[in-house]
């Protein structure tokens, strides 16, 4: 309040030390109906008239449509309509690069569960019943079902446009000499890795609902992360000006990333109810929610790693593959991520980058918890435990001593800000007893080390634009409450309760006088949605804009009323008071009655764009984040070398979250991370098997049910000791960073390195299964290496790498040899490209 | 499929509902779409999550394998009938403080099942708990803050007003060679 910079008729900022509610453990806003069964997910609305809808949904996995006969369903009870994908010609997908879907198939199918047609009935059974009688017929063609037989197969191609035959993506980049890198080495490490697919399981299947309204408008209620991105495809598809298309997002019975995408679902309810003028309902049973998948890519890798005797690494050459199954999806960026976040935990002076992404006849992968960098996490994290136990360096010293800077720039360009990752492993090292026991534990039990970093939202929007990312609209009336609207999407995180509390905090008043309304594209300023864990900085930062703006009319109007400077005017507790002489103020609701008396009526806006990131180079739109968050994890196992059982019988967790917001919400997610980390670990896996010939050879998923797809109960999850690491970021709301993603990445690879220390094997693949154990300590025991993992990487042409110079090279953040490496000027990588869309290659 | 229907009266939450659907829907399909009591939840309707869990004369059963056609006759409760009057369960505050709900999808369910426990056993132990529950899946929570607001509301359902949660729950756990957060 001292502050004589600031001007006289404005409150000063909030400053941390002055938090009253931020920082302190309030129930969540939505927790009343959370736990009464009165949060309306999208499957618990309905609507008078209202119809059901089902999809027939492709039973090979790459054919071409020969015919489709409704004749049999039509005649059925209760029928109403039908849609096919000749009356939605328009492409869509999420990423402007690849609009590769259609709302039903048109020429062909490319997976076990493409749609085909949909069909409306006066009910859920009847239209189910009706889908069974539709009867289409295909023409099978080849079925590519790895990234090998990609590679192998470049024809026929499973979609007529990518880099090439049926690689989707190819890119290759060198940031810095890597070569004089390698050279200035002592050692070389090596290692090939693999991680497994594995989807999201959201407790909730996916629902939408569409309604026309008066005239020629459409409404859409969804159970979706980003009802922005879903808004801009419904208008591409149905060709509806946007304008006259409202999406609602309803609150996500849990995401995860399996709701980022808008869907054919989504897109053919709006449809049907537009046909039909009436209400259109479709709920996806279980099984079509694994086939809407778009979670965690499948990846091989291949790491090679110069370093030092002392153990600092010179350079790092990283390959990866993915498997992307059968559309783009995000694929495109998960391409990217699989190689962007290697830098940003520990020095990597030179660091050189190879990627491809494989189409195949597998239902589409997309982002899941961490996108694309969960596996190179893996396979880094492992590899620095070999490099560790084979240069006798303790594993967190080998981290500790070359962490990244606060506020530097790495070799590929991206700016960290606040940098918590040392007090992280001193947390759980310390916590652990890691100095006394790793490595001499008794034979069985071991301790493994891992950390991670993520992002606190991407740099970048997923479609090119000079517009906020988020935005946050309040308005204020006489009643002394606020109404706040934002873009936003509650999918279980707690968004709901980080913008209603910051501006809470701001206005100093109580959360119940804070009257929310999100996530619906008719009433709210945009936020480009749940994804990226981006919600708390970007939607956050924009509700202390509009609620700082807010304040300042609040205190113009109190100071007049008061004859106090509106400077020297302090919100706490409901009241607006002079901060030399509390007892001299008014009621919230008195200031509020001045100010719209002054003003007329209030209302305020917010909005939110990240700062520009250094690199310039192609490419570099993947990776920048205004913030980053880091995590540390030791986790302790007991490992049966009769059976290779595993059991994890505690987990340390500390996790840098700049700022908490809520710390019960901070715990909550720390915990869910860590429980959802260990089900990749050791169980969870989206897989698929070919039929025998006479059986259709068809692709087909391994068990599309979640009696099968396994995942951890109850009884599976081990004790958790969480830190929470408050390193504040100047970039973040009061300091914050995320917390929803991050504190997974550790989980994979501390298991494995803890199963390592208990037995001495290693497991380089993910999930580790039982068998994998007792193979590689059969091995061990026959004197052959006790390893289970991948031996090879295929041998790819990636062509002239892009070369950028680093920051300590001397670089700008451009790349050197644009026309040499066949690649276009500029940053973006998911926006160019626009002759790949629509098929045309 | 045949679209025979039949009427049958349903005790819900204590109240009678006389109501027709087709024969053969489960009890998890009427209550939702005949009743509107759509804070029972579904995650798989094979029996696989425990999502549909309902009460059935006091035991936690799933609502997506139950014939409502069977359940004359027997008492039916719901996430619906937990409040008593406006005022939270023990066990819906106890998971509203403390996180326990997250996506609150699952919630209803496992709500439910652990009203069962504690009908049983007014101070289950973890191992108890996780045996009852172990049928439920929750994929945001990781399950700790579950078990902590059960034991919560067990001690506030036997009077001690005295329980609190461990602090690490909500905090995080103190950092080595520091003390536990003051509240």
């Amino acid at each position: 309040m001292s502050d004589t910079s600031h001007p006289d008729d404005e409150p000063g900022p909030v400053t941390s030390d002055q938090l009253r509610l931020i920082g302190t453990p309030f129930r969540r806003v939505d927790g009343r109906a959370k736990v009464t069964g009165q949060t309306r997910f999208a499957d618990d609305l309905s609507f008078p008239r209202m119809v059901h809808m089902k999809l027939v949904r492709s039973t090979v996995p790459h054919a071409r449509i020969i015919s489709i006969d409704t004749s049999k369903a039509s005649a059925m009870a209760g029928v109403v309509g039908f849609l096919t994908g000749d009356s939605m010609p328009d492409p869509f997908g999420i990423l402007p690069v690849s609009q590769d879907e259609h709302a039903l198939c048109i020429d062909k199918v490319r997976f076990v569960g493409d749609p085909v047609v949909a069909v409306a009935a006066l009910t859920e059974d009847q239209a189910h019943e009706a889908a069974l009688a539709v009867e289409i017929e295909y023409q099978p063609l080849e079925t590519i079902a790895t990234v090998e037989e990609a590679i192998a197969t470049p024809e026929p191609r499973i979609h007529e446009y990518g880099d090439e035959g049926n690689l989707h993506k190819k890119l290759s980049m060198e940031f810095g000499d890597v070569d004089a890198g390698f050279e200035e080495a002592d050692q070389i490490f090596e290692d090939v890795m693999y991680y497994e697919g594995n989807t999201h399981l959201p407790m909730e299947q996916h629902a939408t609902v569409a309604l026309t309204e008066e005239t020629d408008r459409i409404t859409v209620y969804s159970s979706t992360q980003t009802p922005h991105y879903l808004h801009r495809s419904l208008a591409k598809v149905l060709a509806i000006p946007a304008a006259r298309i409202r999406v609602i997002a309803c609150p996500n019975g849990g995401g995860f990333g399996g709701k980022s995408d808008p869907f054919n679902h989504e897109i053919c309810a709006a449809k049907m109810a537009l046909t039909l003028g009436r209400p259109v309902k479709i709920c996806l049973t279980r099984e079509e929610v694994f086939y809407c998948h778009r979670g965690r890519h499948p990846v091989l890798m291949k790491i090679r790693t110069g370093v030092k005797k002392d153990g600092t690494l010179t350079a790092q050459h990283l390959q990866t593959a993915l498997d992307g199954g059968a559309y783009g999806s995000y694929g495109v960026a998960s391409t990217y991520y699989t190689g962007a976040l290697q830098t940003v935990t520990y020095d990597l002076p030179k660091y050189r980058f190879e990627s491809i992404r494989a189409f195949t006849n597998k239902a589409p992968c997309g982002p899941k918890r961490g996108h694309g960098t969960p596996q190179p996490r893996f396979a880094f994290e492992v590899h620095l435990d070999k490099i560790a136990h084979q240069l006798g360096i303790d594993p967190a010293d080998l981290r500790m001593q070359q962490l990244v800077k606060p506020d530097s720039v790495t070799s590929n360009w991206l700016k960290v800000g606040s940098m918590g990752l040392g007090q992280c492993i001193e947390a759980v090292v310390e916590g652990s007893g890691w100095r006394e026991r790793h490595g001499k534990m008794p034979d069985g039990r071991g301790l493994g080390l891992a950390c991670g970093s993520y992002l606190s939202g991407a740099g970048l929007p997923i479609y090119w634009n000079h517009m906020p990312q988020s935005g946050v609209q309040l308005q204020l009336d006489r009643s002394g409450g606020v109404a706040l609207f934002c873009g936003e999407t509650e999918i279980g995180q707690g968004s709901d309760s980080v913008i209603a509390a910051i501006t809470a905090e701001i206005l100093g008043i109580d959360l119940k006088d804070i009257r929310l309304c999100v996530a619906d594209t008719d009433l709210t300023p945009v936020d480009l949605g749940s994804y990226s864990s981006r919600v708390t900085l970007m939607a956050g930062n924009a509700a202390i804009e509009a609620a700082e703006r807010a304040r300042t009319l609040v205190a113009r109007g109190a100071a007049k009323k008061l004859d106090v400077p509106a400077r020297e005017l302090v919100f706490a507790d409901g009241r607006v008071f002079h901060g030399e002489n509390p007892d001299h103020g008014l009621s919230f609701q008195e200031a509020v009655i001045e100010a719209e008396s002054r003003f007329g009526t209030l209302g305020t806006t917010g909005s939110y764009t990240p700062p520009r990131s250094p690199g310039r180079y192609r490419g570099a739109g993947v990776g920048p984040s205004p913030a980053y968050s880091y995590s540390a994890a030791v986790v302790e196992a007991e490992v049966d070398r009769e059976t290779g059982i595993y059991r994890i019988e505690q987990v340390w967790m500390a996790h840098d979250v700049g700022q908490c917001i809520n710390p019960a919400l901070v715990m909550g997610q720390i915990e869910g991370s860590v429980y959802m980390g260990l089900g990749e670990a050791m169980m969870e896996e989206q897989v698929y098997r070919r039929l025998p010939k006479k059986r259709s050879g068809a692709l087909v998923h391994k068990h599309p049910s979640m009696l099968e797809y396994k995942s951890p109960t109850f009884a599976e999850m081990p004790p958790v000791t969480s830190y929470i690491i408050e390193d504040p970021d100047p970039n973040g709301p009061f300091g914050a960073k995320e917390v929803g993603q991050g504190p997974l990445l550790p989980m994979m690879p501390a298991v494995a390195n803890a199963i390592f220390d208990a037995v001495g094997v290693r497991i380089d693949q993910i999930p580790i299964a039982p068998h994998m154990v007792r193979q590689a300590i059969e091995a061990q025991e026959k004197g052959k290496p006790g390893r289970f993992g991948p031996k090879s990487f295929p041998d790819i042409e990636f062509g002239v790498p892009l070369k950028v110079p680093t920051p300590q090279e001397g670089g700008d953040g451009k790349a050197i040899n644009i026309e040499d490496a066949g690649v276009r000027d500029g940053t973006g990588t998911m926006t160019e490209r626009k002759d790949a869309v629509k098929g045309k290659n | 499929m045949s679209q025979q229907s039949t009427t049958r009266t349903l005790r819900v939450n204590g109240e009678p509902h006389q109501v027709a659907f087709a024969v053969h829907h489960s009890l998890l399909e009427v209550l939702r779409e005949e009743l509107g009591l759509t804070g029972t939840k579904h995650g798989c309707e094979l029996g696989e999550c425990g999502t549909c869990t309902v009460l059935i004369d006091g035991k936690p059963l799933l609502s997506c394998l139950e014939l409502a056609a069977e359940c004359e006759g027997r008492s039916i409760e719901t996430v619906e009938g937990m409040m008593q009057g406006n005022e939270l369960h023990p066990l819906q505050s106890c998971f509203a403080d403390l996180g326990a709900a997250q996506c609150g999808y699952c919630t209803p369910g496992i709500l439910l099942a652990a009203q069962a426990l504690l009908a049983d056993n007014d101070a289950p132990t973890r191992d108890q708990m996780v045996e009852a529950l172990s049928g439920n899946l929750c994929r945001c929570t990781g399950y700790h803050k579950i078990l902590e607001a059960i034991e919560w509301a067990a001690a506030k359902m036997r009077g001690d007003d005295q329980f609190r949660p461990p602090e690490s729950a909500i905090y995080g756990d103190p950092l080595p060679g520091k003390q536990a957060t003051d509240v």
